[in-house]
């Protein structure tokens, strides 16, 4: 018996550990075991400036302006050395470089949509989010982390957005919440007492008890942090506050999320070791820090984070000292159990001759067959299972869970 | 309960109970004191939510003529004075020139061309800003005639093909565009024929940037907007059209586009005549593919921009088109699987009418499907049905002065006014609106709704004073109607309000605001 046929058996056998139906549909309780997140940077971030290609002259011709200097311990500026050929953006060095030692992340170059060139975020954000061929009309009503919770048991999915991204649309109806600036709830707990009684009765019950199980348990972490900054803490802000909190509610509630960053289009004065990417770098290294922090050693273990983009930027500097829209981009995969501390997936040299239309980054390893290969190893996906995802996908195998 | 709980209420909230109670006593401006819950359903099924005017309205005609009067709408449908004043202040409530295009592109591009990386970034800005504040506007106009107009099946058809025909105002310039657009290509067509609201929106340039017919040209062909007219607009996926029915579309299309420039395109001679302008729009013989083309079936000889009339025609009558637009608007208005016989009888009227929208919906509301509809089926409320119907039945005739909170509203609960990214539009069903997230955010806004003026009553000038109004929930309407068609769980919670704000929290919060009325209580489980 396979994983996911055991734990189908332990659902059938275990109806008690079922907590709530969403339109229809039974959930299981999540099991503590396989977490996936999907971490949208929406904009097509630098990857040429976060994972940088160190050993390339072509790098540094490239980006007069931009260019992080080569690893010199003695510069604070200079990129953190992951091997002979890559460095990592100065801005990652206390956040995410330790987690290259410990081999709880790797870096995927040359990733995106190897059949989606548009070069509009519009368009292609759409494209990886449906995870559908390009060939043919699109399926708006079909997002792959919705067919991927279809395939799946013991799930219990959730976007962590203002509004159901297209990701997780589909016939499943799959909750949303948006953490970054969640007040406390103007709703209180009488009143919730009182809405809850009015809909018992109603096909809506459950939508809205578990609505308000969400609001609550976000408001906890909530109180959580107002707790520790009571002591003296300070207080996160912008996305590491949300990632924190997302840590906290995958650590006991949800095991398959999604949640989008914004503002990496960086057309214009992005700048270097230090400037508006770094920062915004910063800011997203130590999110994903916190949330391994908060989600826990053990939760972690079994947990793997993937970020990604919608392509990647012009390699070479334009002249307001930024990048243009680009192709090929750098995706990064986190997590406790990881066989990480490298380099994954198909690389070529970083040359002229290498770009991908004489501008940008090429595509070697495709969204989808990333995806499909990451999720087949994590939940025991059959081969038409993932066919039901990734419709004429070859999983690429990375060997990376 | 009145009595019950009129003791544990502040003094304003019996001084609002009393209005409330003097209203039904003098039969004021909230208006009729009885109406059946068959009326009742009724207007609240083909209004954006019902209140003491619409009832009255109602009232003082008869069902019969208040029914033609909404699909046939006459001088005294106007919008109030006030109300029409607000819009007509507007910088573009006349319409928008190709010059004023013209105009914002050249601040867009001046601003481009700044050297200095300071100025240019602050000259942006003020761009940006600038088509800002006419989405804005437009939102505005958008909102105060739903709220507000007596035209209201219009209104609600308005909402309806702006989210058929989507645009999404982020694309270029389309925030400068998408007032124009819902005004005078979707608005002055919304009861009209069918085939003059899909040539409106074929001629208007925020259809034609949006779905790039705009680059669209002879050898450079994009496929995309004939693709969406027939997939989305007309016929429907999966209704027989082929790849190659795209591609003669496409072609069909070539030249279709926009041109802001005062002077013609220079051309051929033998072209010329061929050229079509009307205000930004333009059909450009140059940029053409004169080629002859089958399409669905039919030949269509290279002839310039009578090809696009005559592949329209048949697109138009394609019985496919009368059953897709005639299910789209069978779903917005009954039911999520509306019954296939009332789909047929409206395709019947949509072919013998050509079209004609307000005899479509008339043959709907004549069907006993729909009657039946009004009495069990329940139509769960999108969020823009849910905002404007709260806010209309919260404050009636008395006009909002800023409107930004509800456009704020419809953004959180992800239906906001031109903010669809997708050319297929808003979905119309429950289950892409009533999942744990949205449930919540609609109680967080009812209490906002139900617990004071929420800023609705601050105009949004920065020394504006806030001129609070409280919303009146618990009136002559709700005694007078509404009460009976509460169950008796929901009757029990609102029992147990605490004050009128949370009178009102409750009540906007409860499964029965969810839903249009219904001529029929709930069945009560026993």
């Amino acid at each position: 018996m396979n994983r996911r046929d055991l734990l189908k058996a332990v659902a059938a056998l275990a109806p008690a550990a079922l907590t709530t139906t969403i339109a229809g549909r039974v959930w299981a309780a999540p099991a503590t075991d396989a977490k996936l997140l999907v971490v949208f940077l929406r904009g097509a971030y630098d990857a040429a400036n976060v994972l940088v290609p160190v050993s390339s002259s072509f790098y540094y011709e490239s980006r007069p302006n931009l260019a992080i200097a080569k690893p010199d311990v003695g510069n604070p500026n200079a990129a953190v050395a992951l091997d002979a050929d890559w460095g990592l953006h100065p801005a990652l060095r206390d956040s995410l470089a330790p987690l290259w030692t410990s081999r709880e992340i790797a870096f995927v170059p040359f990733a995106g949509t190897s059949d989606d060139t548009t070069r509009s975020h519009f368009e292609t954000q759409d494209t990886i989010e449906l995870g559908q061929s390009t060939k043919g009309s699109r399926d708006y009503r079909s997002g792959f982390m919705s067919r991927l919770a279809a395939e799946l048991t013991r799930v219990k999915p959730i976007a962590f957005t203002e509004q159901l991204p297209l990701i997780f649309r589909g016939q499943a109806e799959i909750p949303n919440i948006a953490l970054g600036n969640v007040g406390k709830p103007g709703v209180d707990d009488r009143q919730a007492e009182l809405i809850k009684q009015m809909y018992a009765k109603t096909k809506l019950a459950s939508a809205v008890a578990e609505g308000f199980r969400v609001r609550d348990e976000v408001v906890k972490s909530i109180a959580d942090e107002m707790t520790a900054a009571n002591r003296g803490a300070v207080s996160p802000r912008g996305f590491e506050l949300s990632a924190r909190r997302i840590g906290r509610l995958m650590r006991e509630q949800f095991n398959l999320g999604f949640v989008d960053v914004g503002g990496w289009d960086t057309h214009v004065n992005q700048g270097a070791a230090t400037g508006y990417l770094a920062d915004r770098l910063g800011e997203l290294g130590r999110a994903l820090a916190g949330f391994r922090e908060e989600i826990g050693p053990a939760a972690w273990r079994d947990s793997v984070v993937v970020v990604i983009s919608e392509f990647g930027r012009t390699f070479r500097e334009n002249g307001d000292r930024g990048t243009d829209h680009g192709h090929g981009s750098v995706y990064w995969v986190l997590g406790g159990g990881l066989n990480g501390g490298r380099i994954a997936g198909e690389q070529i040299k970083v040359a002229q001759p290498s770009l991908f239309e004489n501008r940008d980054y090429p595509v070697l390893t495709d969204y989808r067959a990333l995806f499909a290969g990451l999720v087949q190893r994590m939940y025991g996906l059959d081969a038409a299972a993932l066919q039901r995802i990734f419709a004429g996908v070859r999983p690429a195998d990375l060997g990376l869970v | 309960m009145r009595t019950n709980t009129a003791g544990r209420w502040s003094a304003r909230g019996s001084a609002i109970l009393a209005i409330g109670i003097a209203a039904i006593v003098t039969g004021g401006s909230a208006g009729a004191a009885e109406i059946s819950a068959h009326d009742l359903a009724l207007i609240d099924r083909l209004t954006w939510g019902i209140n003491g005017s619409s009832v009255a309205q109602f009232q003082k005609l008869g069902a019969a003529r208040w029914v033609n009067q909404q699909l046939h709408p006459t001088a005294d449908s106007a919008l109030p004075q006030t109300v029409a004043a607000q819009i007509d202040a507007m910088p573009d409530a006349a319409g928008l020139t190709p010059a004023a295009i013209n105009a914002f592109q050249a601040q867009g591009k001046d601003a481009d061309q700044l050297t200095d990386p300071e100025a240019r970034k602050t000259a942006k800005q003020a761009y940006q800003q600038a088509l800002n504040d006419r989405a804005k506007q437009a939102a505005t106009r958008s909102i105060l005639r739903a709220l507000y107009a007596p035209d209201q099946l219009r209104e609600r058809m308005s909402w309806f093909w702006l989210n058929h025909f989507n645009v999404h105002q982020s694309k270029a310039e389309l925030r400068l565009l998408v007032g124009d657009y819902e005004d005078r290509a979707i608005r002055a067509h919304a009861l009209g024929k069918f085939g003059d609201l899909l040539r409106a929106t074929l001629r208007h340039p925020a259809m034609l940037r949006y779905l790039d017919n705009a680059g669209n040209a002879n050898g450079h062909l994009n496929e995309n907007y004939a693709r969406e007219i027939m997939e989305l607009h007309t016929m429907g996926v999966g209704s027989g059209y082929t790849q190659a029915d795209v591609e003669s579309l496409a072609k069909i299309l070539t030249g279709v586009g926009i041109d802001l420039k005062p002077e013609d395109p220079k051309l051929k001679p033998a072209l010329a005549p061929q050229l079509v302008r009307d205000g930004a729009f333009e059909f450009n013989p140059a940029r053409h593919d004169y080629s002859d083309k089958t399409f669905l079936g039919h030949t269509i000889r290279g002839s310039g921009f009578a090809e696009v009339d005559e592949a329209l025609d048949l697109i138009v009558h394609n019985p496919a088109t009368a059953q897709h637009v005639s299910r789209k608007i069978a779903t917005y208005f009954v039911s999520d699987e509306p019954p296939q016989p009332l789909i047929d009888k409206m395709a019947k009227t949509f072919t013998a009418s050509d079209g004609d929208i307000a005899q479509v919906l008339a043959t709907m509301i004549a069907a006993p499907e729909f009657d039946a509809s009004l009495k069990t089926a329940e139509r769960f409320k999108d969020p823009v049905g849910y905002v404007y119907s709260a806010v209309r039945l919260a404050y009636d005739d008395k006009v909002v002065l800023n409107t930004v909170p509800i456009q704020r509203w419809l953004g959180r609960l992800g239906e906001g006014l031109y903010q669809r990214q997708t050319p297929d539009g808003y979905p119309l069903t429950a289950s892409a609106w009533n999942g744990p997230g949205q449930m919540m955010l609609r109680f967080e806004i009812a209490r906002q709704i139900g617990s004071g003026s929420a800023g609705l009553f601050k105009p949004e000038q920065a020394d504006a004073k806030d001129r609070p109004a409280f919303p009146l929930l618990q009136n002559a309407l709700y005694f007078g109607g509404l009460s009976r068609t509460l169950s008796s769980t929901t009757r029990g919670a609102l029992d147990q309000a605490i004050s009128p704000q949370d009178w009102n929290t409750l009540f906007l919060s409860s499964p029965e605001f969810m839903v249009r009325q219904r001529a029929e209580a709930p069945h009560e489980p026993s």
